[in-house]
């Protein structure tokens, strides 16, 4: 493999990059081979152009890969402001800080109940068995694109949930993921495991130490629903306004099972979220919700698919984004529907409201449909702040100002409603009426 | 004490387009005033400019609630002065609950002074007072909590409009055709919670096109606007004869004006 047609060292890591990496790691020779195998599926990629369905309006020009290197095996104990770790009781909770484990805490009933909850490495280590089968080979395959590839070859850390058959996880875990040192690129990883019957809610959220650092992940989420189980996954992303995320996620549920998923948006320089909903058994039902928040010059991307893989499966997308000052927010959704797949019921919606002429929205949704039995609808509206609602407002003694941070809160309102963890809505009201900074808003 | 608003001279334009030509009105507290007139006249322009829509440009004369000049001001300090306007077409603010957004209009109204984010009026006792006023005023106790006008029937909005009136106890109610739209049970109901509301502490200004508000809130002045002036004040007898006769007289005797009002009538087709 050459790099003489394109120069990588600005859109990812280079191979003296990966074995200066690799030597850093101690670690059992099946995981090293799986990486060089992924390396060199990456590099291959590197190569080629992204699929321009899901990039064409992602800018990447000025995003330069030789600006971060990945962080050394030396953990960081920097004190990281999170959202959620101190706002409700946890069963247990994991924290990473430049892709190295710096916390992890599990409840001794949890414990007993035969639940795995830690460390991907050292898990991955002593637990092969259970966890190779699943890591990185269903739901996200390193070969699906350029950063899956340089994630599998780069993971560092990260979070492994697993949840033993019939097993209920009575309180939420949480999860933060942290950078704290300049231009440090992270590879956090999370994977969740529930078998047939296991429930679970697990919330995690990404932070930057300071406001000031620049920090790369690429990260990828894993979610593996068995039959009948039930999985509420929550990630709120809060990185710094100097980073980059980007994150190949999936979730694969089996029959009669279900996923509440919930991506929030509200950090990041430039952040592109590849999300694949898998329903592969049947009666499979997964509900998205995503809250996203971008202001500045932030430029937020999704890239959403509902994947109907089986017969009476169920989904349900909405999606809402807040747009101010010269922010961007891309939004490309698609259901499909495998021939296979009847009786099935697709919804996907996204509505954006814009609190600025300068900030731009771009939302696509997409069917493709292969079986003739179903029920798929889709939308998406952009619209601004009605001057019509403010003066109402005002006309009852509501200032300006309260009247906007009312009517962003109301237009959240819909997605608030479907997030079945309290503390989440709570912080995520409380969050974005921090943001809102409303004096400079014109409308 | 009794509270006074004065409209003097208004002269009202939207763009470029004059509207109100020279109005003049004077309401006190604890009085009803009827304000009548075809289409085109004016009579939502008034109401809107009281209000402080920013669309509606003041271009001259004054409005000044007890001395003090309110012709400058925002719509929420104008509502902390004690001014509300039911509206024809209440505006539907999705995901905001009814009981949020009352709790917030009731606090400025009340706490004329509040600085922005400073803490609101108890729960409870909102919570009381408001399930008291809809108790009063016929209403299920879940419209609370639903979310302010969205999915609302044309009945609901107006019983809506009724409810904030109840719970914010303006000096100066403008009730902008609130009995449009509504079937005669519903006119009956909204009627009837004007005709509990109002007292010696509400002036009210009644636009409209029917005689059943009127009838449960006689007015003790009746106004006609044509072209954008008041042309002619009487009692309620005046109501009476409008409905009863049509506008053809009236308009016979203000040509001016009358050639004003065909011009709006047209430029609004």
């Amino acid at each position: 493999m050459s790099s003489a047609t394109i120069d990588v060292s600005r859109i990812g890591f280079s191979a003296e990059v990966f074995e200066q990496f690799l030597a850093t790691r101690n670690e059992p020779e099946w995981i090293t081979a799986g990486r060089r195998a992924a390396f060199e599926q990456y590099q291959s990629l590197l190569q080629s152009e992204l699929d321009p369905e899901e990039f064409k309006r992602v800018d990447l020009r000025v995003f330069n890969a030789g600006k971060f290197r990945p962080a050394s095996a030396k953990a960081d104990s920097t004190a990281i402001e999170t959202l959620l770790s101190d706002k409700t009781e946890f069963g247990g909770s994991i924290a990473h800080v430049n892709g190295q484990l710096t916390h992890h805490q599990l409840s001794d009933e949890i414990k007993a109940q035969g639940v795995l909850f830690g460390e991907l490495q050292s898990l991955l280590t002593s637990h092969r068995d259970l966890l190779e089968p699943h890591f990185m080979k269903q739901a996200v395959k390193p070969d699906a694109d350029r950063f899956a590839a340089w994630h599998a070859a780069f993971w560092t850390g990260g979070t492994v949930l697993y949840v033993p058959r019939n097993v209920e996880v009575a309180l939420p875990l949480h999860s933060l993921i942290a950078h704290s040192r300049d231009g440090v690129a992270e590879f956090s990883h999370t994977l969740i495991i529930l078998e047939d019957g296991a429930r679970a809610t697990l919330l995690e959220e990404t932070s930057s130490a300071t406001a000031d650092l620049a920090g790369l992940h690429v990260g990828c989420v894993e979610l593996i629903v068995g039959k009948d189980a039930n999985l509420r996954y929550v990630q709120l992303q809060n990185w710094n306004q100097k980073s980059w995320h980007f994150a190949h996620q999936a979730g694969c549920v089996a029959s009669n099972a279900s996923l509440q998923w919930t991506v929030v948006g509200l950090g990041s320089k430039l952040s592109h979220i590849h999300q694949d909903i898998n329903l592969n058994g049947r009666a499979a039902t997964a509900e998205v919700n995503g809250v996203t928040f971008a202001s500045d010059r932030q430029k937020i991307s999704y890239y959403t698919q509902q994947h109907h893989r089986a017969q009476g499966t169920h989904s349900d997308l909405l999606y809402k984004e807040v747009l101010r000052d010269e922010s961007r927010v891309i939004w490309r959704g698609m259901i499909k529907v495998d021939p296979a797949a009847q009786q099935t019921d697709g919804y996907q919606r996204s509505d954006a409201l814009m609190l600025s002429d300068d900030a731009r929205c771009d939302s696509i949704p997409g069917l493709e449909i292969e079986a003739d039995d179903v029920k798929c609808t889709h939308g998406a509206t952009t619209g601004r702040v009605d001057r019509e609602q403010i003066f109402y407002c005002m006309s009852r003694g509501i200032s300006r100002k309260e009247a906007m941070h009312m009517i962003v809160e109301g237009f959240f309102q819909r997605v608030y409603d479907r997030i079945p963890v309290e503390v989440v809505r709570e912080t995520l009201s409380r969050t974005v009426q921090g943001k809102l900074g409303i004096e400079t808003v014109a409308v | 004490m009794s509270s006074v608003l004065k409209i003097s001279n208004l002269h009202v334009s939207v763009g470029e387009t004059p509207i109100l030509r020279g109005v003049n009105m004077e309401i006190r507290q604890g009085e009803i005033h009827a304000l009548m007139g075809p289409n085109g006249s004016g009579k939502s322009t008034l109401a809107y400019a009281l209000a402080g829509h920013p669309n509606y440009t003041v271009t001259e004369g004054s409005i000044e609630i007890d001395g003090v000049n309110i012709t400058e001001m925002e719509a929420d300090a104008r509502a902390r002065l004690g001014m509300f306007l039911a509206f024809q077409y209440p505006v539907v603010i999705p995901g905001v609950k009814v009981a949020d957004f009352l709790r917030h209009a009731v606090t400025n109204v009340r706490n004329p002074d509040r600085k922005e984010g400073e803490g609101l009026i108890g729960m409870r006792e909102f919570r009381k007072e408001i399930r008291e006023r809809m108790t009063e005023l016929g209403m299920d106790q879940e419209f609370a909590r639903r979310y302010l006008n969205d999915g609302f029937s044309g009945g609901e909005k107006k019983r809506m409009e009724i409810l904030q009136l109840a719970m914010l106890q303006p000096k100066f109610a403008i009730l902008d055709e609130t009995d449009s739209g509504l079937d005669s049970d519903a006119v009956r109901v909204v009627s009837e919670g004007i005709a509990k509301l109002s007292g010696p502490q509400m002036g009210v200004l009644i636009i409209t096109h029917h005689e059943r508000l009127l009838e449960a809130n006689p007015p003790q002045y009746t106004h006609v606007m044509l072209g954008g002036r008041i042309v002619e004040t009487g009692d309620a007898s005046l109501a009476h004869d409008l409905h009863a006769n049509g506008y053809a007289e009236i308009r016979a005797r203000h040509p001016d004006a009358s050639a004003d009002n065909a011009k709006a009538e047209a430029a609004a087709v």
